[in-house]
């Protein structure tokens, strides 16, 4: 009898722990156990990404289409170039859409919004987004704006 | 002045020979020889005085710390107008840093030291001379289970510390300070990586378990048979761990989220 409620309440303890990982992996670090459809590589090149990092979202509309996978600098160029993956699922993103660094909230993370454009012909897996907008800077923006105070 | 010299000198050789003596323990109740089937009963024992009771303390100490964190975040974060950053500071620093230390220090001091009395006090009965005598290697039959069972159980309690504490936050948090649960969620699991956080937690709660059992069965094992040696033993115990824990903490997580 002793040795059944010990094997019990071990045996609880053990489910406990393997429920308690569950919970991390599920609740807390929201791993969904519904397989990713993959998604395909889109690359576009800023002249400044400011505080962009990898794993930033990207969004179309406010609605996240992808995330961002890797920042590279191109040597020739002297310009990043930011690999993002796609959700396989969104495929009607022209060759003509912009993309710009955006950020949520006043001081919030950066993340790349995506506006579509109107052309007949869809970005591919290893397609370049051209148009780009970068990353606003604080001191840019207040370096102008003194600037313009001081010339007028 | 060369009596001084043949002080240090005899001091640096005895902690070698501890050293030593600590690796022999390991090696011989860990690893060379193991027997599944006999361990298997004395290890349950050993889980259930180990592990299930040092069950409450853990639940209990985890659900205070989760909402003290619920609360200081919410104090701090409201003058940046960004409380709703509080689940995922509660939740990074609960599953980062707080829940493999906290839990590896007090596993030290609530089962470290009575492993370290037992073990010294089966010493000191001649309780493992005798075992030896009868032909049982006191190694497999005293220390490896009780290796085992503080190896096992310090992950299982570190994570069960992990999520009682934010669910302790989301209590404060979300319940009392009235905080949008939506978004107190929404930050955490954003922020919160499986790979990079939760694993690289539980992998410091395997270290620190390994660490702390070590550390009392060979205080235990080693101590000198008197009744004063054995509270020797236990002190050491527990201060042992616990510098060893923090001072792991700090170069497991300069390894792991130190280029990040």
């Amino acid at each position: 009898m002793r040795m059944r409620t010990m094997e019990i309440s071990v045996g609880f303890l053990m489910l406990a722990g393997f429920l308690a990982l569950v919970v991390l992996a599920l609740n807390i670090s929201g791993l969904s156990l519904a397989d990713q459809t993959g998604g395909y590589k889109v690359y576009a090149r800023f002249e400044n990404i400011g505080g962009l990092t990898p794993r930033a979202k990207v969004s179309l509309s406010g609605v996240q289409i992808g995330q961002v996978t890797a920042i590279r600098l191109d040597p020739k160029l002297l310009m990043a170039d930011v690999e993002m993956e796609i959700h396989s699922d969104v495929d009607y993103l022209s060759t003509d859409s912009s993309a710009q660094i955006l950020t949520a909230g006043l001081l919030g993370e950066q993340y790349i919004g995506i506006v579509p454009g109107a052309d007949e012909e869809m970005l591919k897996d290893g397609g370049r987004i051209r148009d780009t907008q970068s990353a606003l800077v604080l001191e840019d923006l207040i370096g102008k704006f003194l600037f313009n105070k001081v010339s007028e | 002045m060369l009596d001084r010299i043949q002080r240090l000198g005899h001091r640096g050789l005895s902690r070698l020979a501890a050293y030593g003596r600590a690796g022999h323990i390991l090696f011989q109740s860990i690893v060379a020889r193991p027997e599944p089937a006999t361990m298997f009963p004395l290890l349950l024992k050993q889980l259930y005085f180990v592990g299930v009771l040092s069950l409450i303390i853990i639940v209990v100490s985890g659900a205070f710390i989760g909402m003290v964190l619920g609360l200081q975040g919410y104090t701090i974060l409201v003058d940046y107008g960004s409380e709703q950053a509080v689940g995922q500071m509660v939740a990074l620093s609960l599953v980062r840093e707080l829940a493999p230390v906290v839990t590896a220090l007090l596993f030290a001091g609530r089962a470290g030291s009575a492993l370290t009395a037992e073990i010294g006090l089966m010493k000191a009965t001649e309780q493992l001379a005798s075992l030896e005598m009868i032909g049982v290697d006191p190694l497999r039959r005293v220390i490896a289970p009780r290796f085992w069972a503080g190896f096992i159980s310090m992950p299982l309690l570190t994570m069960i510390f992990a999520v009682v504490g934010v669910w302790g936050g989301a209590i404060v948090a979300v319940d009392w300070l009235g905080i949008y649960e939506g978004s107190f969620w929404a930050n955490m699991q954003h922020s919160v990586d499986f790979r990079d956080d939760v694993l690289n937690g539980v992998i410091k709660s395997i270290v620190f378990g390994f660490v702390v059992t070590w550390i009392a069965v060979f205080e235990g094992y080693d101590c000198v048979p008197t009744s004063e040696g054995i509270s020797q033993a236990t002190t050491r115990t527990v201060v042992y761990s616990s510098l060893a824990v923090l001072g792991l903490d700090f170069i497991l997580t300069a390894l792991m989220f130190g280029e990040l």
